[in-house]
Order: structure tokens, then sequence, then C-alpha cells
């Protein structure tokens, strides 16, 4: 097959670390043609992006590498480090997730673009000027010539994105490998990436290894799929084939991911659990000594009221000021306005006259790596909370406790003993729970529970939070930038933009015909519609 | 979201790798602190180290009580003679007819003793003001670190003097002098490293359990910045060592005829050609000993991180 671009041929990548070899890559082969799109798609640990690094010799130091990669039939495993230093970034070149790490921040974006230029097409720093300026204009930089001079945190993480793009285009590659470019993105920015992409690709008729965990996206996106799991590559086909008729009980359930259900709706009789009036939360900018002069305000005036039993989401984009309104909610954060938990205000309660009430209230939060303190066993993280509120429990009646807990979040009980970094991301997410859960509250905060999880470990922990719900009559507040994971656990739906709420109804109502052109607009980006 | 990138960088392995062998068996409860002695116990050179400090502060405590000669005693028949088993004299005499040997432990007395109150009382001081500091924030962060500031500033000899004058010529004065100024770094790097720890979600997640400011401060802050500190320790006691004999050095610290390895070294550098051996056994019993902390302070650190075992 000359007329491959990229041909990866029973390629297996094996890490020798200090305890044992581990295989990340077993056998995998497949081969991109000029001007497609292949999508490699897969949940963390699946070898994706180590395939892919792999093919830009890029692995670290103790990765042994074999089988073959031919790029236009020549061999790149075998390739010398200098004539791998041309291709790079030349006739390859890749985009990465984080748009907010992988440009150098004391470095001029032009700085930076034109340093490839001058590397692989040896102009000098006034003849690439204009090169970079027409790049950023490619890739849809407002005022490219004044931005060029721009340094990366002046730009948000959407026009970063755009830079990197604009380096990797820079010498007009025949592959662009994305790894997961628009993963770290909101949804409506991800969709003008993702156009973008299609556009420049059109016009360059540049092939792109696309590389994802975003069923969504690829579907959209994609010429043909490669499904891998666990090193190994599970099924391939084109989009049409994989999506419509998927052969691999894997791909079946990566498909079939999506979170399913509504939850059952609420006796509008319920009382109210928790109520806001005019919520405002502002942060200092700048602190003088004494006091701060200048302030952001990123919760401004919100009105809010949750049945016993309800769940209320609210969704919207980073920077909406939904978390501050959570913490807000929560007295971890200080604000201003009325907040009555069980009838009572709380806004104005001490520290001291919070705690009683802080069992009654949980919250589980966002990123199960840093929400467990690193040196402290589960068993220990659990029962935190029984010695704040209940220090008449002596050592076996806490035990009891956290057992029971660990049980209900279908995790081993024997495993209390173990420190945190030893589970996975869902482990870690039902360990979160479970702390919460020990204390028996009747609200619990929801923070993006399931935001840096898998697809496939999502479903299982959102069937988890709808089980406990009903099980202990919980009320919750879920916050997500997910519409699908939202429109499956919530009764009304608030979205939020700069600080206020947009639109908010029932989930029905929103998700059937959504009144504002945000929330439209959130909708079609999210390519909800289609998706469940 | 995936963590492809992140699951090969040599701390985190993918799911289904296989664990360390030595792992015992997982589901027995253990404290952090009979884990972090077992995880201790496994490192070699750590465990060699803390034998060889273990036995150094030994001899040095007993060995002058087993040799014949007195600190300040004067042989006659010997003055610069060469290490020898002839004569009793195994490392050998100084100038002026003393025995290097019962020298040097006594001065090894002197030394250890002020590198471990001294770093004893920075670490303590500096940790508990830097761990408050730091997470209290605000306005009384600012005041708390223009306090350090000012302490800084301060020459140091100035304030030793100052020390002197007030309370005279005493060997507890150069513990005190020394662990004043000692913590100032401590009280930094721990402050810095709460600030960063003090945005954990974890953190967030103890306010809303309602724990305690104290307790958030000591079960979550002071333990997960352990790490920085114990290399700041390993570091700060050969600073303390030679602090010592640059003061002893200058009139201010220990007096003939008592003496420590720092001046004992300062001694031995003027006699460096005539006699060697006055130089090389107390800069041996300093570096070997200061490897040793590193080499504990290395391990130390590996045992308390939950990660590495």
């Amino acid at each position: 097959m000359a007329d491959n671009l990229l041909e990866i041929d029973n390629l297996s990548v094996d890490f020798q670390l200090p305890n044992g070899t581990v295989s990340a890559v077993k056998d995998v082969s497949f081969s991109i043609q000029p001007g497609e799109t292949l999508a490699l798609v897969g949940e963390s640990g699946s070898g994706k992006s180590v395939s892919s690094t792999a093919a830009m010799r890029l692995l670290p130091e103790l990765a042994r590498t074999s089988g073959a990669i031919r790029f236009k039939g020549e061999d790149l495993l075998s390739a010398t480090p200098k004539r791998m230093r041309r291709i790079r970034g030349n006739a390859i070149s890749m985009i990465f997730q984080e748009p907010m790490t992988s440009l150098n921040p004391l470095q001029r974006i032009g700085r930076q673009i034109a340093e490839v230029l001058e590397k692989h097409l040896g102009l000098n720093g006034r003849q690439a000027r204009p090169k970079v300026i027409e790049l950023l204009e490619q890739v849809g930089i407002p005022e490219p010539s004044r931005r060029i001079d721009s340094y990366p945190y002046e730009l948000s993480g959407g026009q970063r994105q755009r830079v990197m793009i604009a380096m990797a285009l820079a010498c007009e590659p025949e592959l662009l490998i994305a790894d997961e470019p628009t993963t770290a993105l909101d949804v409506t920015v991800q969709a003008q990436i993702l156009a973008l992409l299609k556009d420049l690709q059109a016009r360059y008729g540049m092939a792109i290894l696309f590389i994802t965990h975003d069923l969504g996206i690829v579907r959209h996106f994609a010429d043909r799929v490669c499904v891998m799991r666990h090193g190994e590559l599970v099924e391939s086909g084109t989009t049409g084939e994989v999506f419509g008729n998927p052969r691999h009980a894997y791909t079946r359930m990566l498909i079939d991911a999506d979170p399913h259900g509504r939850k059952a709706p609420v006796d509008t009789t319920m009382p109210m659990l928790l109520e806001a009036k005019d919520l405002r939360v502002r942060f200092a900018l700048k602190k003088r000594l004494f006091r701060a002069s200048e302030y952001f305000e990123a919760v401004r005036g919100i009105d809010l009221s949750i049945r016993r039993g309800q769940t209320v989401g609210i969704v919207g984009e980073s920077g909406s000021g939904k978390s501050t309104l959570g913490r807000a909610l929560l007295r971890l954060l200080k604000s201003r306005g009325e907040i009555r938990f069980d009838g009572s205000d709380i806004a104005a309660l001490d520290t001291g006259s919070m705690r009683p009430l802080r069992s009654r209230m949980q919250v589980v939060f966002q990123d199960p790596f840093g929400s467990l303190s690193p040196r402290m066993t589960v068993g220990e993280v659990i029962s935190e909370g029984l010695r704040v509120h209940h220090p008449e429990f002596n050592r076996r009646q806490r035990e009891a406790q956290v057992i029971e807990a660990l049980e209900e979040v279908a995790l081993d009980p024997a495993m209390r003993n173990r420190y945190p970094h030893e589970f996975s991301g869902g482990q870690r997410q039902r360990i979160a729970i479970a702390r919460a859960l020990v204390l028996k509250p009747e609200f619990l905060l929801l923070d993006e529970p399931t935001s840096a999880l898998d697809r496939s470990v999502q479903v299982t922990v959102i069937d988890l939070l709808r089980n406990l719900q009903q099980k202990h009559d919980l009320t919750y507040l879920f916050i997500s930038h997910d519409l699908s994971v939202v429109r499956a656990l919530a009764d009304t739906v608030l979205v939020m933009k700069e600080g206020q709420v947009v639109e908010q109804g029932t989930t029905e109502e929103i998700f059937a015909q959504p009144r504002e052109r945000y929330t439209q607009e959130l909708m079609r980006a999210a390519f909800v519609d289609d998706a469940a | 979201m995936t963590t492809d990138t992140t699951s090969y960088s040599g701390h985190k392995l993918p799911p289904g790798s296989p664990n360390p062998p030595a792992e015992p068996d997982p589901v027995a409860g253990e404290s952090l602190g009979q884990d972090a002695w077992r995880r201790l116990k496994q490192n070699k050179a750590a465990m060699v180290s803390l034998i060889l400090l273990v036995l150094i502060s030994a001899v040095c405590v007993a060995g002058p009580y087993l040799l014949p000669w007195g600190l300040a005693e004067v042989d006659w028949n010997a003055f610069s003679v060469a290490p020898t088993l002839e004569n009793g004299h195994f490392l050998g005499t100084d100038a002026n007819g003393r025995d290097l040997l019962t020298r040097t432990l006594y001065g090894g007395r002197v030394s250890l003793s002020v590198a471990l109150v001294a770093t004893f009382v920075s670490l303590v001081i500096g940790v508990l003001y830097g761990a408050i500091s730091g997470y209290v924030g605000g306005r009384v962060d600012n005041l708390m670190m223009r306090f350090v500031d000012i302490m800084y500033s301060l020459p140091f000899m100035f304030l030793v003097i100052l020390l002197m004058v007030v309370f005279g010529r005493n060997i507890f004065l150069i513990y005190a002098a020394i662990g004043a100024v000692e913590w100032l770094d401590m009280a930094r790097i721990v402050r810095g490293q709460t600030l960063a720890l003090k945005q954990r979600e974890f953190i967030e997640a103890a306010h809303a359990l309602g724990v305690r400011d104290r307790k958030i401060v000591t079960r979550h802050l002071i333990p997960n910045a352990i790490g920085p500190v114990i290399i700041y320790v390993t570091l700060t006691v050969p600073k303390v060592i030679l602090l010592e004999s640059f003061l002893s050095f200058l009139g201010l610290g220990v007096q003939e005829p008592l003496t420590s390895w720092g001046v004992l070294i300062s001694a031995g550098t003027d006699m460096m050609q005539s006699a060697p051996w006055l130089l090389l056994v107390p800069s041996l019993f300093l570096a070997v000993t200061l490897f040793c902390l590193n080499f504990l302070g290395d391990g130390l650190r590996d045992a308390l991180d939950p990660k590495t075992r």
C-alpha cells in the first residue's frame, strides 16, 4: 500500500518500570491516507496517546518499541535523531490537550510561531513576521498584527489553542496529530476549534490523526475510526460502519455510554430545603495595604430554591460562576444575600454555629485526584467527618460507619487502609461520595463530580448517585458543563452565564425548547440532540 | 478527560500494572508512622546511615569515658604525633600534646547537640509559623512575614553579641542564636507550600466537613508539606554545624579547652602541611555524619510519601 501516508504496523510499546514491565500498546496496526481524518478513540489508559507519541518518536527513555512506523514509506523507528527533528513540526506536527501549558508563558506568541518557521524554512525574524500574521489570521485570531506581540496569558484558552494550531500549520504539514485538542475547552469553543480544523484541512489537504475519548466529536468529525482498549485495537472501520453497526462489545458500550434515563419528578408540595435570594459573591482584584480597591463580581444576584428530594442542575461554561455559587451556598465563601437552609437563615452564622449544620449539607468535588489528602488512608479520610460531628464514637463505631459507607458506594471495605493514589479516578470519586455520605446529609452539592471521569465510569457514578438519592431521600445541587449528564439527573435546570441566570425551567422544557440564544448555542455545540 | 499523557511518567501506573513485590497484606491496618518505618527499613542506604549515625553519637557520648586521656590533658612526651598504636594516641596528638581522638569525640558532642537542638528549634518554630501564616493568609500573613523580613535584616553577629552581652557567655546561647535565625528559612518554605496546598480541594472538603482550623493545619497541611521540609532539614544540619564553628572561630562560640568539629577543622587547616591528620580526622567525622544525614533524609522523605510504596 504505497499510497498510505502513515502506516503503523504491529506496533508494541512497553514501559520498563522499576517494578515490572507495563505494555501500553500491543500489536496495533493502522494507516492513514493523505487528506483523511482518522480518529483514535479510547478511554484513559487505552494507549491511544502512546501510539501517536511513538509515531513522533517522543516517548520517554524507558519505552521499548517494536513493530514498524512508516511515513511515506520511510521507517521512522530507525530514522536518525537529526532526520526526526526535520520531520517533526515540518511534515508531521502535533497539537496537545492543554493550551494553558503548551505555550511558553514568557515569550510573545509571534516569537513562538516564528521559531518553527526559522527552524524548518530557514527564514529570519523579519521575513517570518508577515507569514506569522497570515497564519494567525487563518486560525481566526482577531487583529493578528496586534496579537502577534501578545503573551500567552493575554489570550483565552480557545485562542491559545488557535495559536498552537497556527504553530502546527506553519510548515504546511502533511499529517497533523491532534491529541485531545478540545478536551480542556468549553463546548462552544470546542465547536469553533473543530470547525477551524475542518476548514484548514480542506484548504491544506492534510491528514489528521485525531485522538479523543469523546465519541460525539468523532461522529461529526472523522472519516474513519479506530477504537482502542487496554493497548489493543478492538475495532476499526469507517465512521458510519462503527457507529451504525458496532461489532465489538466494547465499542457498543462506549457508544451506549451516554447517561440514560430521567429523574422521577418530585411532589411539588415537598418543603423547600435550600433557598437563596439575591446571592452575590465578589472577589478582590487589586489589593491595597488595608482594603481592596477593585472587585470582580462572580455571582450577581441569584435566586434559587430547591425542594426536598429534588435535583437542581446548574449548567454553564467555565467562568460562569457556577462553582462559586455552589461554594457560597455551603458558606465556604463569603457572600451577600439570603441563604435559608431548612427554613432558617444561615447566611450570617459564624463558623461555630455553622458547624452542626455541616453534617447535613455535604459536597463532592470535581477532581478525584485533588479532593483526597494523599497522606491519609481512605478510612481516615472517610472517618474525619465523624470525628468532628460524633466525637462520642469510639474507634470501633467509627470503623463500622466507614465500612457501611464504603459498601454503600460499592467499594470493598477491606480497602480502607489503602492510600488514595492506589485507586482509579472513578473509585476515588466513590470515596469522596462515601466521605460525604457517612455523615448522613440531607443536601449534597455535586460540583462536576463526573467531569474528570471516563464515559463508561461516568455512567456508573451517575447510577450510584441516582440510587443513593432514592434510598436516602437526598437533595442534590448538580453543577456541570455536561448537558447530557444534567439531563439524566436533574428536575430543574439553571443556565448560568457571567454570574447570572440566563434561563431556568424544568429539564424537559430547557432541553426541548431552549428559549435563550445562549442555551441554544450550548445545546448545538454539545451535540446533545443526536447523541441521545 | 483522559490522563494518558501522565500515566507513563513514572509514578502513576496504568491500571493493572504489577504492584511492588514487597507489599504486605494491603488489608491490614497500619498507621502512617508504622508504614513509613517499614518502608524506611527497606531502604538500605538509609538504614546503614541510621546505624552509623547512632554509632557515631554513641561513641561521642561514651568514648571519652573509655579513653585514658582527658580533654585538656597534655602528654608531655607526645607533641604533634602522627596516628599510631604505640603510645595510646590512636589518632595522634595536636601541637599541644592533646589526644586528637578524645578531642574529636568531645567536639562531636558539641557539634551534634548544636545541630540537633538548633535544627529541632528551627523545625518546630518554622513549620508552625509558616503553616499558620500561609493558612490564615491576608493581613495576618502580611504581618507575620514582615516580621520574618525584619529578623532577616538584623545582622546575625549583632544578634549573637547582643545575647552575649545580656546573658553572658554560655553554650546554650549558641543554640538559641542559631535556632533563632534558622527558622526563618523554614517558615518561608512551609508558607509557600501551604499557600499552594490551601487551594487543593481536600482542604476545601475539610472545611465543608466542619473540621477546625487547628486540625486542618496539623492533619492536612503539615503532613503534606513534609517532603520539602525534610530536604531542608538535611541542609540545615551541616549549615548549623558550620555556623557554630564560625562563631567559635570568632571567639563567640565554645571556648578552649572545649572544642567542636568546626573548631578542630579550622585549627587543623593551619597545620595542614606539617600534621595533616589534625584536619583529616575531624573532617572525616563531619563528612560521614553529613552523608548519613543526607541519605537518611532522602529515605525519610520517600518513606513518608505513601505514593512510593
